[in-house]
Formats: structure tokens, sequence, C-alpha cells
């Protein structure tokens, strides 16, 4: 019973941890733009796919994931550069439909440049699995837990310890008063959608070993992060992670106890639930300080 | 001259805001720009720092000419506006939003321009670990004052700072400004209260539907019979 259940919680939070990264991703580009950037997974995708290949192509696995990272960011950035700040002025539904544009492009151009097969890596550290009253925890999933919790802690550090942090905090506030304190706010742009690529891409990195990518592999994490961040409350640091935990966790409990057939709809479930309780997410309260 | 605006014009979509400004700010002076609702003074800021484009014209400052320059540029050029409205970063805390104004000058000179905005808010001090948005109109605009002055600004471009405020305030507000130009700051002063304004500054140009109508010493135009009648309600 508890083993079972231990179970189903270690594999929930594993997954959910990743989709609170998805989720960070969401949130950073909302506060920046006001979009919902549905190129998010992609970035996903871009980080488990480009370490597979550079792997392919000899690179040992550390390199291969930084160049993975670097290359979701430069795909960030042009997604920022050549698509969302050309339209100055357009509408946020058009940079949302713009994003979904790109999705479809990156996805393109990954099934071209790689292929369509279905990819994995090895862990970082063994298979061994660790017990844990009568549960098996396996260290890659110890993998993404660490490195989720020291990215959450560095992006709690940057956001209200450094002033660029919090010129980005100010931009999403207020971005005429960002602007005449001097504040480059197309930066602020640059840097947010760089800074979700990157964190898309860590993701993806982390969670190939235990679920294998391919090109379309970001649609639904994508989505599943989509909905953390709006159970979280869209714009929300920590509810992006709250978010994203919760999700996972009701996702491997309701696969677990109810039907594995349904798995994907709880995460959806749980997106109408929460809009018709709390119409702005679990910790979106108006006026709360907003990461 | 710090400040040149000539033939300045700047549009909304087809309608024409700034239709023509030319004016002159001199290092050290405190110029007041007075006009009705709507008369383009808002306007006219914003296209002096840069979040508002020229559609024509120019705009020259300390001798370079900023008119296509990008805002952040023309605040590390030594412009900052206190922008109508306040426009204070609500849930941040009194010293986050002072902190950012000195973004342009990447932080330095924080804690001395923090204690000389303390000295002349001191309420600012006992609520520094307030959210901005939890403050009174008033001390939100003292607030603003002081975020424009930690970039520690050449030319302080002021939008209707009394908008709004009871009396007591207003003075308050008034003194503040008659210090920063005794401490040398050149001031850009827009404001509908038209006798405060036009009481305390060297200058002032008078602003109606986009077009500069009046310009002369702030005390010749207090005695000015189109004035008087149009904006003095006497
Ligand atoms: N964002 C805007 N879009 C369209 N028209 C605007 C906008 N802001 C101001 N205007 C128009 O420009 C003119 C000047 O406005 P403004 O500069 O705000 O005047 P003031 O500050 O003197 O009250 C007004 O006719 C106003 O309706
Ligand atoms: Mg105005």
């Amino acid at each position: 019973m508890l083993a079972e259940f231990l179970q189903f919680l270690f594999s929930g939070i594993t997954v959910g941890a990743i989709y609170a990264l998805v989720a960070l991703g969401f949130s950073i580009i909302y506060n920046a733009s006001h979009v919902i950037n549905f190129a998010q997974g992609e970035f996903v995708m871009i980080g488990g796919m480009a370490t597979v290949f550079m792997m392919a192509g000899g690179l040992p696995l550390p390199a291969a994931m930084l160049v993975a990272v670097a290359i979701a960011v430069c795909a960030g950035l042009a997604l920022e550069r050549f698509a969302v700040g050309q339209s100055r002025g357009a509408s946020v539904v058009t940079l949302i439909i713009i994003t979904i544009g790109a999705s479809i492009f990156l996805r393109g151009l990954a099934s071209v440049v790689w292929d369509r097969n279905f990819h994995t890596l090895p862990s970082f550290s063994g298979d061994e699995p660790i017990r844990l009253a009568g549960a098996t925890l396996t260290p890659q999933s110890l993998w993404v837990l660490g490195v989720t919790l020291v990215v959450a802690v560095l992006l709690f550090w940057f956001f209200t310890r450094t002033l660029m942090g919090k010129a980005m905090l100010a931009t999403a506030h207020n971005r005429l008063a960002a602007q005449l304190v001097g504040i480059n706010t197309r930066f602020v742009l640059m840097l947010s959608f760089g800074l979700a690529a990157a964190l898309g891409a860590i993701g993806g990195i982390l969670i190939t070993p235990i679920a294998p990518t391919y090109f379309e592999g970001g649609v639904m994490l994508g989505l599943k992060g989509f909905s953390a961040a709006i159970v979280g409350g869209l714009g929300h640091g920590l509810g992006a992670i709250v978010g994203g935990l919760i999700v996972g966790i009701a996702e491997a409990m309701g696969a677990g106890y109810i039907s594995s057939a349904y798995k994907d709809a709880f995460a959806f479930v749980l997106i109408l639930l929460v809009l018709f309780f709390m119409p702005s997410g679990l910790f979106g309260v108006r006026g709360t300080e907003r990461v | 001259m710090l400040l040149a605006v000539e033939a300045l014009t700047s549009h909304y979509g087809r309608i024409q805001a700034l239709k023509g400004i030319d004016l002159t700010i001199d290092r050290g002076e405190l110029v007041a720009l007075v006009g009705a609702n709507g008369a383009g003074k808002t306007t006219l800021l914003r296209t002096i720092s840069g979040v508002q484009p020229a559609s024509g014209g120019k705009i020259m400052f300390d001798d370079h000419n900023i008119t296509a320059n990008p805002p952040d540029s023309r605040v590390r050029m030594g412009i900052s506006q206190v922008p109508e409205g306040r426009q204070v970063f609500g849930p941040m805390s009194v010293e986050d939003n002072l902190r950012l104004g000195a973004f342009s000058r990447g932080g330095a000179g924080t804690a001395e321009m923090l204690e000389k905005c303390f000295a002349m808010f001191p309420v600012l001090e006992e609520r520094r670990k307030q959210p901005a948005g939890t403050l009174s109109g008033g001390q939100q605009q003292m607030l603003a004052m002081s975020r424009a002055l930690m970039a520690q600004p050449v030319l302080l471009l002021l939008d209707e700072p009394s908008m709004g405020l009871a009396p007591i305030l207003v003075d308050e507000i008034f003194a503040a400004i008659a210090e920063l130009k005794a401490a040398g700051t050149t001031i850009f002063l827009v404001e509908q209260n038209a006798f405060a304004a036009l009481s305390i500054a060297d200058r002032g140009y008078v602003l109606e539907t986009g077009k500069i109508v009046l310009a002369d010493k702030g005390e010749a135009l207090l005695v000015n019979e189109k004035v008087k009648e149009a904006y003095l309600g006497i």
C-alpha cells in the first residue's frame, strides 16, 4: 500500500519537476511580454534531441548537454529577434499565434535536421535503483530533482538579489516606468526568451533518459508545463514550481489508481478545476510579487 | 543650452498630438509648461524621453542629436522623467523601486543617493520595506520623484507632480522641486496647476493643442491677460 503510494509519488515528483521547469519558462516570457509562448515545449525537445545527436557525433555527455542548451538558447533568441520582437505593436493574440507557428516550424526543422525516430540518453550516473520503504527511486530521478532545485534557487537569487533580475520584474510590472529608469526593455525580452529556452532545454535533457524523446516530444511536455503554470498562477515563480509538482503528482496518482489510459487528461482536468475555483491560479493573487 | 527642441512633431496613428514644438532649456533653469488637458504636455515629455517616437523635427541634448536614441540611452545621458500618474512598481518594495532608479548607472552611487532621498522625504525611509503600491498618492509621488533622482539626472522632467494631491502635499512637492533647483538640477515642469508652476519657474511655455502659443518669463506669464483668463481662472 504505502510502497505503491510512494512509487507513484516519486514518479509524480520527478515528472512534476520537469513540468515546473517548463512552467517557469512560460511564466518568464509571459511576464516580459504577456505572450504565452507555445514553442516552449520545442525548447524541451531541442534539449533532448540535440544532446542525443551531439553525443552521436562524438561529444561526451557533459559537453553535449552544454551545446544542446546553447542551441535551444539560440532558438529562443531567434524566436524573439525574428518573430515576436519584430511584430511591434501586434496584439498579444497575434504574437501567441506566431509562437504556435514557430513551434510547428521547429518541429519540422528537427525532423529534417535530425530524424523522426525515438531517442534516449544514458542515465547520468547509472541505473542502480535506490530502495526506500519498498519503493524504488532511480538515480536519474535524483538528478532531475537536484538540478531542478538548484535551478530554482539560482532563479530565486537572480530575481530577488540582482539588479538585472529586479529590472526584469520591474519590466513585467510597468513597462513604461522600466523604460524611464533606463531599462532596455527589448533586452529584457531577449533575456527572457533565452532564459526560458535554457530552462526548457535543461528539462528536456534531464527527462530523456527516463522518457525517450522525438521531434514531436515537446508538444505534450509543453502543454503539461503550461497547465502547471496556469495552476500555479501564470507569471508567478513559486507558483510554477508548485503547479508543476501538483500536475506531476496528480497525473502519476491518476494513472496509478484510476487508469493510465487517461493519464494526459488529468492535467487538463486540473486546469479546469483551478480556473473554476481560483481563476488566477493558486498563487496568482493580485498585487503579490511575481517572478 | 542643455535641451533644444526644434519643430518637433509626434503622432498617435493619424492623430497629430505635437504640431511643431520649439523650445529650449538652459542648464540650471526651471522651465514650466502649462496647458489644458489634452494639449499634448505628456506627449511632449514622452517624446523627449523617447518612449513616444517623434514623427518629425529634432531633439538636441547637450549638443547631441538624440531624436532617434532609445529611451535607455537618454536616461544614461542624464534625462530622467517622473511620469504622469507616478507609475511606481507597485508590488516591489519602496527600496527596490529606488534601487531600480539607479539602474542606468549600474547601481553606482545607490547608497549615497538613497540617503539623499530619505533626507528629502523621510517617510520613504520609514516605509522602505513596504510594497510601493500600498503607499498613499502623495507618498507615491515622493517615491516617483526620488526614483528619478536616483539616476542623478542632468535634466529632470516632471509630469503633473501635484495631480490629485491634497494642498499640504502639493506644498511639500513644490518645496522639494525648489530645493532641487537650488541644488543645480535643470527641471522641466509640466503642470495644470499653472499658478504654482509659473510662480517657481524661471521661464514658462503655454501649450495649446500641440502648439506653443506663448513663451515668457515665469512672472511675466503670471500677469499675462491671456494666461490669467485661460489658466489661472482670474
Ligand atoms: N495613447 C494615445 N493614443 C491616442 N491618442 C492619444 C494617446 N495619448 C494621448 N492622446 C491624444 O493626444 C493628445 C495629447 O494628449 P496628452 O499629451 O496626454 O495631453 P496632456 O498631457 O496635455 O493632457 C490628446 O488629444 C489625447 O487624446
Ligand atoms: Mg498629461
